[in-house]
């Protein structure tokens, strides 16, 4: 029996693994583990799945040239090809001509040696990840907050006592049910468009309309205060700047508020009521009110919400980001973001750079500057002056990023393109050359779950032959690129032991903390042996002077509003059947049963009026193009919005419609709202009819 | 560099200084406003009133740091089109390329014994409220659980009763019209409002005039004598045109400009209440700011072709390029705690051609008439409906069609009841969704064994996602046991959960 932790979800809920007689293992929930004790939604139950998947990768592939089919290879033929073509393009074009893109699914081991890898072997300023499309705007608004960014700065579990936990754009019951358990003794306020799966369970639920969530929360923040909840005590000792934003909210009053967010007065006076009688209460924002053009406002506006009621850094209230991916909390601290290197330090900072380049054993000049962020970056592929080359690990960009089709082309017009991954991903169908890596349950290493806490995942059984670990893959690849092997150790615990080294003195300063004992909680930051830092902030924020910061922000538009040609606010999301690109989820049989096909939300009068009937096909069609969905027509939709998972591929993908309009701070791109329309469709000859209803 | 100069440092020009502000970053833009407070938030003197706030919470952000002069206590006293010249009371010059009159409007005050003293101020103990300055007299004046005469029942003023209410203030409204808000409001649900206003403490006089105010009473046309502490003036408003009537500009009602917010002089333009655009004078403060961000366009675009200064007419349309200004959907919302009121459109009154929905129980304060017309709002009265009034508002707004179920529109669907009798949930029937186990699942596992709670569990997997079927489970393990494995799976049937 061996003890780790869910593949998907930022949970990372316990799991013990036995191997099964046929060869895989089967898995149960960790009754000891406190985020899940003893629960796991129906993906962590059939997550072996992915391991025996039919079509694994189990041998690299090579496109021999441009065109012409790939074909099985060594792996020695495959990294020789791939370190020739690399150091071909980097000597005609220079080093930022290859660029990187990581995930948020990688182990920190993987992340921090794939920054490493970029910025030391390869010498590129073009590196970031699909953590990007996730996690950077509650990452930007916490750490202008709070000088540091963890997401929940508290465990999991402390949620359990709350009186109220106000939830904005986060879908718990449907995208991370075990944490439900730790909420069922508060009253929720649910802040969604949707009257999601998570809604159903409210005291209260807010449903404003897409791209109005930052109106709402100054609503809330101007009525708070209007109602007298303001704890002026809290402000004065702990914060800066409460006046200059309440000017900005001054501006957004109840009436006003209703108007532009549809949510009532009633509503929002009911909210903050909730909100104020309780002692022990928390906000938690999640994608819903991140992946905005205006993501990073929009969470600081609930974060000043949450400073002026007086809640974080107090036992038992607070403010969090529920992450989302896996390791999207580690992935993001550990430097395969395009501004930042290990420990959480930006790239930009002298200091930083000289303690890292230390470590690494290179010149801090040597090190590159900042580069694009993940769209930016995927969108100037192939274009003059772009990259010509790309190597992707942990992603699936071709479903997952937004405005999909056109970033298919820029992929498509790479002179080279290497993805690792373990399964044919969508972009792995794109690639010149196919690395085929370990995934969860073959490999160990840690992840950094959603309340910052480093746990171990361990290996169970085997890879398949043929499979190679990506920390192998990527000394391979530095060697060819004349690095010294010992630079790119392949074993996880020697590289957590150099990210040690290279996080101390950061902000997420991992340096206390021990690979062999973390079965023992260790929430960085772990500045001494052993230390583990459950709840952030208690005395202090991270700022120098100690105090939180109010960021003044005020609401604008979404990017693109519903016009006549597009009359409609599309937006997307996730079922509780899949994750993320699917590219895993997709292939357990069990998961595909009740969601294995893309689907749109729609009210029933919105669908009558666009022609179509539930279970039909419709084409959902943007400035950007169209994507295929079968219509499931839901009464409780506002009629100007249809919803749209972006799990599934090809002419399913959800990302063909959505706007890469980008957040000025966080460059998150704007998946959660674009204008659209529908047409009815014809059931392809094919298909036999009927469909899930 | 063009010279830009604002006067009014109300909604409309403060909105207009912050656009202009990031749009002609390379313009220079200065705000003359008459009052010494720095700008602020009109809408929420109610909120002073009712002391939620205090005044100076309704400053807004000063906008000196995007690159706005602004003076504070300086009032626009002449016009020099000639020369473009803005000339001040304290003396000084103004010189512009393009003026902005946002000169608002004032307070009017009934022609009523007493009321204004010789020098034209208020007399003691009478406030109008449009101001800060008002607002802060209002403060200085109010007793908690005095009496108060609202002088005036139309939005504000009912606006500012309740506000009083909130201090524990008795109030009168003493209305010439037929009932409150009788300019929005038809008689039906004009009575409703009064009866629910009255449950908050405010008796409402209509059909009455005020003929004299002694300071601590006020005496009405048919004798009455009302006893007050204080007297609000809440008459209505009058555009404020005389600077733009003495420059020689044309004046109906307000400032007569067109769709671009230009007057006759193309160096001249005006916006807000001050403006009357295309014949309409608005008062509220929605169509200000469209028109400021309509103006803002408009600016941004003739200076882009005009930078530099010369004869206008005839060079560069006076639209610059950009949309004019097509109106803002009528609603009025009322901002009363607790009195929940939104007229939009015609409001109550008959439209020709359209089908009317109405939902009415007087007696409980509430009143909903919507005329619908092609599936579309023309016209709404809701009171007593706060769950509704927003979706309602967005539907008008974006002139959206209609939900089909209208009656559900405006007091909700009903209810889905979550629970449910095991024996009468259908085999097919989802009970635990993390894990996709349905009732079926449970019942063959109960045969194959699995005869208590855990061991369903463990054999299905329902419950150990987020385990908010742990009821349902539960009870169908009391149910099955209860039947002792008489149960059968039910035929098919369609799902009831999703």
């Amino acid at each position: 029996m061996v003890r780790t932790h869910c593949p998907y979800c930022a949970l990372q809920c316990g799991t013990r693994l036995e191997a099964s007689p046929s060869g895989g293992v089967t898995v149960l929930p960790d009754e000891e583990f406190p985020v899940n004790a003893g629960r796991l939604c129906v993906k962590g139950w059939t997550a072996p799945g992915v391991l025996t998947a039919a079509d694994r990768l189990t041998a690299p592939l090579i496109r021999p040239r441009p065109g012409a089919a790939r074909q099985p290879a060594s792996w020695a033929a495959a990294l020789d090809h791939v370190g020739r073509e690399l150091r071909k393009i980097t000597a005609a074009s220079g080093p930022d001509a290859v660029a990187v893109f990581g995930g948020g699914g990688l182990t920190n081991e993987k992340a921090y040696t794939l920054g490493k890898f970029a910025r030391v072997a390869l010498g590129t300023s073009q590196v970031d990840y699909n953590g990007r499309f996730c996690m950077s705007s509650a990452a930007a608004a916490g750490s202008a907050a709070f000088g540091v960014d963890r997401g929940l700065p508290f465990p999991v579990t402390d949620l359990a006592q709350a009186e109220v936990v106000l939830l904005a754009g986060a879908n718990v019951a449907e995208t991370m049910p075990p944490l439900m358990r730790h909420l069922e003794g508060a009253d929720l306020i649910v802040v969604d468009p949707r009257r999601s799966a998570t809604a159903e369970h409210a005291a209260l639920h807010l449903s404003p309309a897409p791209g109005t969530d930052l109106a709402l929360a100054l609503g809330l923040l101007h009525t708070a205060v209007a109602d007298g909840h303001l704890d002026r005590e809290y402000l004065d000792r702990r914060t800066h700047g409460f006046d200059e934003t309440w000017r900005c909210a001054a501006e957004w009053w109840p009436e006003r508020v209703e108007r532009v967010t549809g949510v009532p007065v009633a509503d929002q006076r009911a909210a903050v009521r909730l909100l104020a009688s309780a002692r022990r209460r928390y906000l938690l924002t999640g994608r819903g009110a991140e992946q905005h053009s205006k993501g990073t406002d929009t969470v600081s506006a609930y974060i000043n919400l949450a400073l002026a009621l007086g809640l974080p850094g107090r036992a038992g209230s607070g403010y969090g980001c529920l992450t989302g991916q896996g390791n999207g909390q580690g992935g993001r601290e550990h430097g395969q973001k395009a501004d930042q290197l290990p420990g959480y330090r930006k790239i930009t900072d002298p200091a930083a750079r000289a303690h890292v380049a230390r470590v690494w054993g290179v010149d801090p000049d040597a090190l590159p500057g900042p580069g694009p962020s993940g769209y930016e970056l995927l969108d100037s592929l192939g274009r003059p002056g772009g990259p010509r080359a790309l190597l992707v690990f942990g992603s699936n960009p071709v479903v997952s990023a937004p405005a999909a089709r056109r970033i298919a082309d820029r992929l498509a017009s790479l002179d080279l393109l290497v993805v690792a991954d373990f399964v044919p991903s969508e972009t792995v169908e794109l690639a010149d050359v196919v690395l085929p890596v370990t995934q969860w349950a073959e490999e160990d290493g840690t992840m950094t779950n959603l309340e910052g806490r480093v746990l171990r995942r361990r290996r169970a059984l085997d890879p398949p032959p043929g499979v190679r670990s990506d920390l192998w893959v990527l000394r391979e690849l530095a060697v060819r690129l004349g690095q010294p092997p010992e630079r790119f150790p392949d074993d996880p615990r020697t590289v957590f032991a150099e990210l040690r080294r290279a996080s101390a003195g950061g902000p997420a300063d991992y340096s206390g903390i021990d690979f062999d004992a973390l079965d023992t909680p260790a929430h960085w930051p772990s500045r001494a042996e052993g230390e583990s830092t459950p709840r952030l902030f208690l005395d202090r924020f991270a700022h120098d002077d100690g105090r939180a910061r109010f960021r003044p922000v005020t609401h604008r538009d979404a990017a693109e509003l519903p016009d006549a040609d597009y009359p409609l606010y599309a937006t997307t999301g996730r079922v509780l059947a899949q994750y993320q690109s699917g590219a895993q989820t997709r292939r357990v049989p069990e998961l595909t049963a009740g969601a294995g096909e893309a689907f749109v939300e729609v009210h029933p009068d919105t669908a009558g009026r666009f022609g179509l009937a539930d279970g039909g096909l419709a084409r959902v069609v943007s400035r950007r193009g169209g994507t295929v969905a079968r219509v499931r027509t839901v009464a409780s939709l506002r009629t100007d919005t249809v919803f749209l998972p972006f799990h599934f591929p090809d002419a399913g993908r959800a990302n063909l419609i959505t706007n890469p309009a980008l957040d000025p701070v966080s460059r998150m791109p704007e998946f959660k709202v674009c204008a659209a329309r529908l047409e009815p469709l014809e059931e392809p000859p094919a298909e036999t009819g009927g469909g899930p209803s | 560099m063009s010279r830009i100069v604002i006067v009014g440092n109300g909604p409309a020009g403060y909105r207009l200084a912050q656009l202009l502000g990031a749009r002609a970053p390379e313009s220079d833009i200065t705000v003359l406003g008459e009052e010494r407070e720095p700008a602020y938030n009109r809408v929420l003197l109610t909120d002073v009133v009712a002391g939620r706030l205090a005044a100076e919470r309704t400053h807004l952000t000063p906008l000196d740091r995007a690159g706005v002069r602004v003076r504070t206590g300086v009032a626009a006293v002449g016009i020099d089109r000639h020369r473009r010249v803005v000339r001040a009371a304290d003396g000084s010059l103004h010189p512009y390329d393009h003026l902005v009159l946002a000169t608002g409007a004032r307070s009017f005050l009934p022609p009523v014994s007493g009321l204004v003293g010789a020098d034209g101020a208020l007399a003691p103990r009478a406030v109008a409220v449009r101001t800060l300055a008002d607002g802060r007299r209002l403060e200085r004046l109010l007793r908690e659980g005095g009496r108060a005469v609202v002088l005036g029942g139309g939005v504000l003023g009912v606006e500012i009763a309740r506000a009083l209410t909130e201090r524990d203030c008795k109030v009168d409204v003493v209305h010439r019209g037929p009932h409150v808000m009788d300019g929005q409001l038809g008689p039906d649900a004009g009575r409703v409002l009064s009866s629910v206003l009255e449950r908050f403490g405010i008796r409402v006089l209509a059909g009455r005039t005020a003929t004299a105010w002694t300071g601590d009473r006020l005496e009405l046309d048919d004798g009455t004598e009302l006893p007050a502490d204080l007297l609000v003036v809440s008459a209505g408003a009058v555009p404020e045109v005389e600077l733009a009537r003495r420059a020689g500009l044309r004046v109906g009602r307000g400032i007569v400009v067109d769709a671009y917010l230009c007057t006759e002089d193309p160096r001249i333009r005006a916006l807000g209440d001050c403006a009357e655009v295309e014949g309409r004078v608005s008062g509220l403060v929605a169509p200000a700011w469209e028109q400021a961000e309509v103006l803002a366009e408009v600016l941004a675009g003739v200076l882009a072709e005009a930078p530099a200064g010369g004869d206008l007419a005839g060079k560069v349309p006076a639209g610059g390029g950009g949309r004019g200004y097509a109106g803002t959907p009528a609603l009025t919302r009322l901002k009363a705690r607790d009195v929940d009121l939104v007229v939009l459109g015609e409001g109550d009154r008959e439209v020709p051609g359209s089908e009317v929905v109405t939902v009415a129980d007087a007696a409980r304060g509430r009143y909903a008439r919507m005329s619908v017309r092609g599936d579309r709002i023309v016209g709404a009265v809701l009171l007593g409906f706060p769950g509704c009034v927003a979706a309602v508002s967005q539907l008008f707004d974006a002139a959206a069609p209609v939900p089909a179920d209208r009656i559900a529109l405006l007091v909700g669907a009903g209810a889905v009841d979550g629970t449910a009798d095991p024996a009468a949930l259908p085999g097919q029937a989802v009970v635990c969704r993390c894990n996709n186990v349905t009732k079926n699942d449970l019942v063959a596992a109960w045969r194959a064994g699995a005869r208590e709670r855990s061991a369903l569990v463990r054999a299905t997997r329902a419950t150990t996602g987020c385990g908010g079927c742990g009821d349902a489970v539960a009870d169908l393990c009391r149910w099955l046991g209860a039947a002792d494995g008489e149960a059968r799976p039910e035929p098919m049937r369609p799902a009831l959960a999703r």
